[in-house]
């Protein structure tokens, strides 16, 4: 933790970040006509801040402002993070000010929006955070007082002392508190004594998004800005040839066209400097639609890139990676896998002798499942402000990790990480998707080259068919079972394009006495990265299908089956690395069981379908009801439990829990981003399916599992096992299992794809 | 030149008469709340009134709005005093928000020619809006509250 700022030190603090154009500068350079709409950037007010730990700033006249240090895209961190300090500070949360913080790893850790990990990393450093600059405040007025301090209490924000009967605001004290240096080890609030925390606040931005003020990237903007688009390859493996603009540049705000390389030859990429096309041909304008139009005109021959050569950095050292540069179609790719599929694979985990097991089997059931490149379709498109000058660069938008991506802006442009500002905006979604500041890199170029300020916006056509999706997956499950119906092996064996999705060590390994894990991939040069639950997103469909047909060809119940599983695991475990605990599973499965009423008769007119996973350390469970409205198979209702330990923020967090269904319910149905010589085939919302308000269940019930656990991942784990809950139902509904995403097409040939 | 009535301000604006009305807003006027989400009338993000129907800003040439009353969120309520906006409020509707000025300008425009839909009207007038958050049953919620906000309000 930082050392507390005197007043005088912030102030000069603020004056230096003001000259080298930092976050402060930016925020009163953000659209300056709406200034009404963030009271913040009053350069008065922001002048009386006085910084308590470096989250927490207090003005003398008691204006209490929490900074939210993690990115926001709909996650509620803006909201849920403040009010864990909120917690331990003991404030009023009603008259906080929340803020969000700027990109400052030093001062306000991580700041990454990923892997479901906003509120599990903060949880501690936030409490402590709070607890610590109570304690200072306490401290002061004990001073001030001249009282001990274990005589005084705190209260929505005023300390009082009982025995005199004095009470002040946090306010009064805030001068005095910050010359006492930040304490170590302030006590922390007993969970049974939280009052924000495990509440349901209201989003802190709900305010300016429902009157829609500016509060994304694509809203941002600045004095003599201008706009960038780019032109990419139509297909992935080809680069440009040749271009001529000079139609593009006669149309009216063109200012230039130019073709920009991004990443130099032999640049040591980290793992999220992925990027789509290296050759970039830019067009720039004063204005949106001048630009999207002049794009049109552009005379652009394209040639196959042929294999090319990646370099990566990072702490294994240098690798080359060569990416084959042929022109890929989805119904090769499929054949390929199929290939790849029999042939020997790399052993990723083996307990006792899976060999002999399906030697000896009585039975053996195999089953494979299939599914396609997912694009991420944030609904607000990639886009990036840059400002970039001979000594510095002044970034603005929609980013999941800005410190992911400072190195690579620093090696591009020559600067130090200290010249490079990033303001990051709320996100129109993110689903993994912006942990990949490529466009940052281009936006950055851009505006080097052009010498002004720019935005780069991606149009929807760019955004889907440039993405970096999520791999394409296949995967065979193969059970034995003796004689007697028992479960005597387990073989999954996953590939992908260009990543296989095993996770060795989850559920059911550990409960099978023999258990083999395989794993083979298929380079690509199709871009891939993390989507909502990397790999758990494909593996809950597989495996929670799987269970489903093997419970049911072992006669028993799908939740008793599993459940016996996880007794297994729990009591006399295989094998060592489980990486999940059964009781937490279990208690998912049991929870959702009893919500759902799951075998009572009332329940008999649904087609009931149920999964679980576990992944980002948290556990989820879905029962999913169909039933059948006009010929038709329809999602009616979910019951969802989830384990994610302490719920900070309740209503948000069922908020998420509801949403991640949905998303869920459409991906399985609809979700597919298809190739044809290297093409996407869908670039947008006509082509590539969304799920929407009329296929939207009726009703989502969400339950937490009560603990006092410290908090885990929320975003993803209720997101996999949509998708096996789902297709688990839709048996139950039309008697056919489904094996291949996205199962809607199967129900309804008709349909578009 | 051509003349605008945005949220009852009168505009005069030198520029294409093919440009989209999004782009107007959102480019030239500073009106950002309307969304761009597709571009392409599939996703509801650029929604505003056009003398009171719903309409996809995207891909209305500013020249049809030329001498209409325009209305964006912006011009529905600046403060959320709208029915709808207050409804969106209490159930805390967003998540990201991107999604949500539209859904918003969408609802308000049914609720003003069905006091009292039920969820297949809602279903029906809500279809073209995409949420990718996935935030659809509060929606639905929010907008039988909006009715109801509207009935007392009278
Ligand atoms: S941006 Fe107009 S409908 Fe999507
Ligand atoms: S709230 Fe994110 S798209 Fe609707």
């Amino acid at each position: 933790m930082t050392q507390a700022k005197s007043s005088i030190n912030r102030r000069s603090f603020l004056k230096s970040s003001a000259l080298a154009g930092g976050g402060l500068m930016l925020s009163f350079t953000w659209l300056s006509s709406f200034k009404e709409a963030g009271k913040l950037t009053d350069p008065e007010l922001a002048d009386k801040w006085i910084e308590l730990t470096s989250y927490i700033k207090i003005t003398p006249d008691n204006q209490i402002k929490i900074l939210n240090p993690n990115p926001e895209f709909g996650q509620n961190v803006m909201t849920s993070l403040p009010m864990i300090i909120a917690e331990e500070l003991d404030a009023d949360w009603q008259t906080i000010i929340v803020e969000m913080g700027p990109h400052d790893n030093m001062k306000l850790g991580p700041q990454f929006t990923g892997g479901s990990n906003s509120v599990r990393m903060y949880w501690k450093p936030l409490r402590e955070a709070g607890a610590a600059a109570r304690q200072m405040l306490l401290s002061a007025a004990a001073q001030t007082w001249n009282v001990p301090m274990e005589e005084l209490s705190t209260k929505d924000g005023i300390i009082h002392h009982v025995k005199s009967g004095k009470s002040g605001n946090y306010g009064q004290f805030a001068t005095k508190a910050a010359t006492i240096p930040v304490p170590k080890d302030a006590k922390l609030k007993e969970i049974k004594n939280f009052n924000v925390v495990r509440n349901s606040k209201k989003n802190v931005e709900g305010q300016k998004i429902v009157t829609g003020k500016p509060l994304f990237g694509m809203d941002y903007k600045q004095e003599g800005m201008l706009i960038a688009m780019i032109e990419h390859p139509p297909a992935f493996g080809m680069k440009l040839k040749s271009f001529d603009a000079s139609e593009t540049l006669k149309m009216p705000g063109i200012t230039d066209v130019f073709k920009q390389e991004l990443y130099p030859e032999d640049f040591e990429q980290g793992g999220f400097d992925t990027r789509t096309f290296n050759d970039l041909l830019v067009v720039v304008g004063k204005s949106t639609w001048e630009v999207m139009n002049a794009r049109k005109k552009l005379k652009v021959t394209w040639e196959p890139r042929g294999d090319a050569k990646d370099v990566f950095g990072g702490r294994g050292g240098k690798r080359e990676v060569i990416v084959p540069g042929a022109l890929e179609s989805t119904d090769a790719q499929r054949k390929k896998m199929q290939e790849l599929a029999s042939q020997p694979a790399q052993e990723l985990r083996k307990d006792g002798d899976p060999e002999a097991a399906f030697k000896n089997a009585a039975q053996i059931i195999e089953r494979t499942y299939n599914a396609p490149f997912l694009a991420h379709n944030c609904m607000e498109p990639m886009n990036f402000f840059a400002h970039v000058t001979e000594d510095k660069a002044v970034l603005a938008g929609p980013l999941q990790a800005p410190g992911w991506t400072e190195p690579m802006l620093s090696k591009l442009l020559g600067l130090p990480p200290e010249k490079i500002e990033i303001q990051m905006t709320r996100m129109g979604g993110g689903f993994g998707r912006r942990a990949y500041g490529h466009y940052l890199g281009e936006a950055a170029l851009i505006s080097k080259k052009t010498k002004a300020p720019i935005k780069l916006i991606y149009s929807r056509e760019d955004d889907m068919t440039y993405g970096i999706y999520r791999p394409m997956y296949t995967a065979t499950y193969r059970a034995a079972l003796d004689a007697n119906k028992n479960l005597i092996g387990f073989h999954v064996k996953g590939g992908g394009i260009p990543e296989h999705p095993v996770h060795a060590n989850r559920f059911p390994a550990g409960a099978i006495d023999n258990y083999l894990a395989e794993g083979w991939s298929i380079p690509s040069n199709i871009t891939i990265g993390a989507f909502r639950a990397p790999r758990s997103n494909f593996n809950a469909a597989a495996e929670q299908s799987f269970l489903d047909e093997l419970a049911e060809a072992m006669g028993k119940d799908p939740i008793d089956f599993r459940l016996e599983l996880l007794k297994r695991a729990k009591e006399n475990p295989v094998g060592k690395n489980n990486d999940y605990n059964p009781d937490r599973y279990a208690s998912v499965l049991q929870l959702v069981k009893e919500k759902s009423g799951w075998n009572g008769a009332e329940n008999k007119k649904y087609s009931r379908g149920v999964a679980a996973y576990f992944c980002h350390n948290s556990y989820a469970a879905h029962v999913i009801d169909f039933i059948i409205k006009d010929g038709k198979p329809v999602v009616e209702q979910v019951f969802s439990a989830v384990d994610c330990g302490i719920v900070v923020n309740l209503d948000a967090a069922t908020n998420m829990v509801q949403g991640a269904v949905v998303d869920g319910i459409g991906n399985a149905l609809y979700g597919a981003l298809t190739h044809k010589e290297g093409a996407a085939e869908q670039n947008n919302f006509h082509r590539y399916k969304i799920i929407r308000m009329n296929e939207a269940p009726q009703k989502i019930e969400v339950h937490f599992v009560q603990n006092d656990l410290d908090p885990t991942g929320l975003g993803e784990p209720p997101f996999p096992p949509v998708f096996g809950a789902l297709a688990n139902a839709l048996y139950k509904a039309t008697g056919k299992r489904y094996y291949d995403q996205p199962y809607g097409p199967q129900l309804n040939p008709r349909r578009a794809f | 030149m051509i003349s605008l009535t945005i949220n009852n301000k009168p505009y005069q604006l030198d520029i294409d008469p093919n440009t989209p009305l999004l782009w107007v807003l959102r480019d030239h006027l500073d009106l950002v709340g309307t969304k761009f989400g597709c571009g392409l009338a599939q996703c509801g993000a650029c929604t505003v009134h056009l003398n009171g129907e719903a309409i996809r800003s995207c891909v209305t040439k500013v020249s049809r709005a030329e001498g209409q009353k325009v209305v964006t969120i912006e011009g529905l309520s600046d403060t959320g005093e709208h029915p709808v906006q207050k409804a969106w409020l209490e159930l805390d509707v967003a998540q990201c928000g991107y999604c949500q000025t539209g859904q918003i300008m969408s609802a308000a425009v049914l609720l003003n020619q069905n006091k009292n839909p039920t969820d297949k009207d809602i279903d029906a007038a809500m279809s073209g809006n995409i949420c990718r958050c996935g935030t659809y049953l509060r929606i639905r919620e929010a907008i039988h509250l909006a009715a109801e906000i509207q009935q007392k309000n009278g």
